[in-house]
């Protein structure tokens, strides 16, 4: 190695801006397909390439696409989250019940605390006592499940506050709704993005979920980054909770029964690795649009929507299958 | 200046209930040098190591780090004063790229308000850093941004060493670095270690393998039922008189 | 890793399972056996009890059975189409020799062995909400017509119909017998067959009201003109409002259900749904306690086949030639939370 190989190199690197970083190959795959999916659907049907239905497919992204932020901090440190849709319904149900005393805020900081001390058991059962993330949030998520139940008597809750259902309103531009909703989505990518690639603790939940006992090695404290993982992404499904209230205004404790199926869909098809230390929220706002794209243009194209399940599923075996190929080419 | 002692270890001792893992074990590292440490297999090396990287407290004894006493309650009191590690299982994280990896843990943020409160990390910075580190140690990449997964077992390595040449600045300490590699990786390594040396920090090198610790060693440590029975040079000394001092065959008081 | 490793097949397998489990909203069933005297215990088998209706219905049946006397032993599937803890829970019962099981079938035919093995034991097996396939695999069933409550409602909704109608089927996966027959069942009242062109589009939900929602805006993206909106449950129903109301075409849309549950009756009165079928879980429940009652007490064994427990058409705008109750009717007697 010579100084002429590390000047070379080092002008390379000084090439490379962030436009590349957020295309980078994790990312080009879910993009192409999605780009794919936009193609086909504007060339059959002719309702689906139009701003508003552009603009409601955001907003039918959201729930979901928000859930899913958080469940991609959680893969990335190579675990899993199997409460997060049970965690947000919870704190819809909570916010729905109190809110109905007229005190919306403080619903909405009850629903908040809900989450953060879910997280906050999910956390420390995964990082403090070194369980299994896969069981931990399935236990957690059978407790929920019957706890919202026994909490709402199975009853769900009308929302009529303005302020809770406020992001399903937003500046409309050229005819088209931009709800606050879809805005905060994209600027909760915005952060966790950030925050992910562009500051130590990103590195470090990367580097946990890659290879936790390198990352041990090199003194990170393992427990801490899994422990703040787990807190952040129940702030997530807070803003997931508030976001679903937004979009139907009824508080059900039987809906969204899939969504953390969902969310890991969208994971897992955004090209995030279920093995953790790959992938990133850009790749799964992608994934969850890829998911809702599918729904909307099969059923404006009129085909059965079983369609749209088969679609779905076979995303997410080729996902897998890519993550797989990826992984063991590389770790030859 | 050679010969001075950089770390030194008297009387350690270590019990683990009646088994004595070290048994008045003494311990010396000259700076400049390549020290080998061979042992048979449950001779006490690996607990001698773990005392010197605080990974173990010792019953009784006492270490010095350039003549003064140092105390190691954990592997971070030892990093603190200057002694890093590379462990026989690759200690690097591979979907991380060559420059995350040489900065794990040791993260550089940008000056300024982007760095104390936007916490936004020194890119640049760091990729300048890593560039001249695996410079310095004639580390062949095609590109600091590579992911580590993308390197071949050897140069993995070798991010593993240049990671700890980096921020060593009293010891680096090797633990079987080479026995997952293959000939022409294991020869890359040992390169390697001698490029370490020849950048000024002494190397305890933990080895099975008499060719290449006879290869690179300046000295020998032979551990044997605890303690150090013998210090021999690669040059006086043959490979199958070491093995008969390590094993017992053979009294250290016979050498030639 | 080997963690993880389960953890990812138990994913994939989830997904799918996702894409094709999901409730419906009808109905549960229950049967019951018996012979002789002495402490008689029945078997109940339920649906997954998150969904009201399987709940309303089990309360019935154990409250009947109770007020008979009788001692009970209940189980219910885990989520919809959650035959196998059916089939563990029936095989509990015929151990601890109960009389008779009162079964929401999870499945049409995935229980037709176990319960055959019941009926050899003499156990009586009545199936409520659903039937098995072929239906005499049980010895009775009473259960809503499902077919018959979807032509109420398609009748109505002709009735009622706009001149040029524009229908959305927001439906349930269709290999339900339930969700099928619903679906059948209306397009027969309206009087149109699959393909009809008037049949603007169909999507699938689960029968939730955040499904109904997408579903409904999915249509509405690409057939503005929908008028006719029938819908497979009233949270389906109420998700379809919600989604017609943010595009300000609540007022130009008519939303047919089935079901009556208290919540969907209030929908009924307050507008959002023109008409829903209503089903009678609690009896249901109380005529397979009757049937076994009759069939301890001297052998006699209830009609083979589909006993109705009946649907009763609600709604606050009725039509000519098609009985129906009002919303306030329905309010005394709709099950659920109100």
């Amino acid at each position: 190695m010579t100084q002429l190989d590390d000047a070379v190199l080092l002008e390379k690197e000084d090439r490379a801006g962030p436009l590349r970083a957020a295309l980078s190959s994790q990312t080009a795959g879910p993009l192409a397909a999605l780009v794919l999916a936009v193609v086909i659907f504007s060339a059959t049907t002719d309702s689906f390439l139009n701003a508003g239905n552009l603009s409601l497919i955001a907003q039918q992204s959201v729930v979901v696409g928000t859930l899913a932020l958080g469940q991609t901090l959680v893969i990335l440190t190579a675990g899993i989250d199997l409460s997060n849709g049970a965690i947000m319904v919870l704190a819809s149900v909570v916010i729905g019940n109190l809110a109905t005393d007229g005190n919306v805020f403080g619903a909405l900081l009850a629903g908040l605390a809900v989450c953060l001390v879910l997280g906050l058991l999910n956390g420390v059962l995964v990082a403090q006592f070194s369980l299994p993330p896969f069981i931990v949030t399935l236990g957690v998520l059978s407790v929920l499940t019957a706890a919202a139940r026994l909490y709402t008597d199975s009853q769900s809750y009308p929302i009529d506050s303005a302020f809770l259902t406020a992001l399903n309103g937003g500046p409309t531009v050229g005819g088209v709704t931009i709800t606050y909703g879809v805005l905060l989505w994209i600027g909760l990518t915005a952060i966790l993005g950030y925050a992910l690639t562009q500051t130590a603790w990103g590195v470090r939940v990367y580097a946990v979920g890659d290879n936790p006992r390198a990352a041990a090695l090199t003194g990170i404290k393992v427990k801490r980054v899994l422990l703040s993982v787990y807190l952040t992404a129940a702030v997530v499904y807070a803003f997931a909770a508030w976001q679903a209230l937004g979009r139907t205004p009824t508080a059900d404790p039987s809906g969204y029964s899939t969504a953390n199926l969902d969310s890991i869909t969208a994971v897992v098809i955004g090209g995030t690795s279920l093995f953790g230390g790959r992938g990133g929220v850009v790749g799964t706002l992608i994934g969850a649009l890829i998911v809702t794209v599918l729904a909307n243009g099969l059923t404006q194209a009129g085909i059965d929507s079983l369609y749209q399940q088969v679609a779905t599923g076979i995303l997410v075996v080729i996902a897998v299958a890519v993550d797989h190929f990826v992984r063991t080419r590389q770790t030859r | 200046m050679t010969t001075d002692v950089v770390l030194q270890a008297r009387g350690l001792t270590k019990h683990y209930g009646h088994v004595v893992a070290l048994d008045n074990c003494d311990f010396d590292l000259r700076a400049g040098e390549i020290l080998a440490v061979i042992g048979d297999n449950g001779a006490g090396k690996s607990t001698l190591i773990k005392a010197l990287t605080g990974a173990v407290v010792p019953d009784a004894g006492e270490i010095r780090l350039r003549g003064e006493p140092v105390t190691f309650r954990s592997a971070l009191d030892a990093r603190r004063a200057g002694i890093e590690t590379v462990y026989q299982e690759l200690g690097v994280a591979p979907a991380l790229d060559i420059t995350q990896n040489l900065y794990l843990g040791r993260e550089q943020r940008r000056k300024g308000i982007l760095g104390t409160v936007f916490r936004k990390l020194d890119k640049p910075a760091m990729r300048r850093g890593s560039a001249r580190q695996m410079a310095d140690l004639g580390i062949r990449v095609q590109s600091i941004r590579q992911k580590v997964d993308t390197l071949s077992g050897g140069q993995r390595q070798a991010v593993a060493v240049a990671r700890v040449a980096a921020w060593a600045t009293s010891v680096v300490i090797m633990d079987e670095p080479t026995a997952a590699l293959g000939v022409r990786e294991t020869n890359q390594v040992l390169r390697l270690i001698e490029r370490v040396r020849e950048n000024g920090l002494p190397v305890v090198l933990i080895s099975h393998n008499m060719p290449n610790v006879f290869e690179v060693a300046d000295r020998i440590h032979i551990h044997r039922l605890g303690r150090r029975i013998a210090v021999v040079e690669p040059g006086r000394t043959t490979m199958e008189e070491a093995v008969a001092v390590m094993t017992g065959a053979k009294q250290p008081e016979d050498l030639a | 890793m080997k963690v993880t490793r389960v953890a990812a097949a138990g994913l994939a397998a989830g997904i799918f399972l996702s894409a094709t489990a999901c409730g419906s909203d009808d109905g549960g069933s229950s049967s019951g056996g018996g012979s002789d005297s002495g402490d008689v215990t029945i078997g109940i088998v339920e649906l997954n009890l998150s969904n009201p209706f399987f709940g309303t219905l089990q309360k019935a049946t154990e409250s009947a059975a109770t007020a008979k006397g009788w001692k009970t032993m209940k189980a219910e599937a885990k989520v919809p189409g959650d035959s196998a803890t059916q089939v563990t829970a029936i095989e509990n019962m015929i151990a601890n020799k109960v009389k008779a099981i009162v079964l929401d079938p999870a499945n049409p035919t995935a229980l037709n062995p176990v319960v055959k093995k019941a009926r050899d034991q003499g156990i009586l097996v009545i199936t409520v909400n659903a039937t098995l396939t072929p239906i005499e695999g049980a010895d009775a069933t009473f259960a809503t017509d499902n077919t018959a409550a979807g032509k109420l409602i398609g009748q109505w909704a002709k009735a009622s119909a706009p001149a040029k109608p524009r229908i959305a089927m927001l439906d349930f996966d269709l290999s339900d017998g339930p969700a099928g027959g619903r679906h059948n069942g209306f397009l027969e009242g309206y009087g149109i067959k699959d393909g009809d062109p008037s049949i603007a589009g169909s999507a699938l939900t689960k029968g939730t009201i955040e499904t109904g929602q997408s579903a409904m805006e999915n249509l509405l993206s690409a057939h503005p003109d929908i008028n006719v909106v029938y819908t497979i449950n009233e949270p389906v129903a109420r998700g379809a409002n919600t989604a017609l109301k943010n595009k300000g075409l609540a007022d130009k849309a008519t939303v047919v259900s089935v079901d009556g549950a208290c919540s969907g009756v209030q929908d009924v009165k307050d507008g959002i749904i023109g008409a829903t079928a209503m089903q009678f879980p609690s009896k249901m429940g109380q005529l397979a306690v009757d049937a076994i009652s009759k069939y301890l007490a001297d052998g006699t064994k209830p009609t083979a086949g589909l006993n109705d427990s009946g649907t009763t058409l609600i709604t606050d705008k009725p039509v000519d030639g098609l009985e129906s109750q009002t919303s306030d009717w329905g309010l005394q007697n709709c099950w659920g939370e109100k």
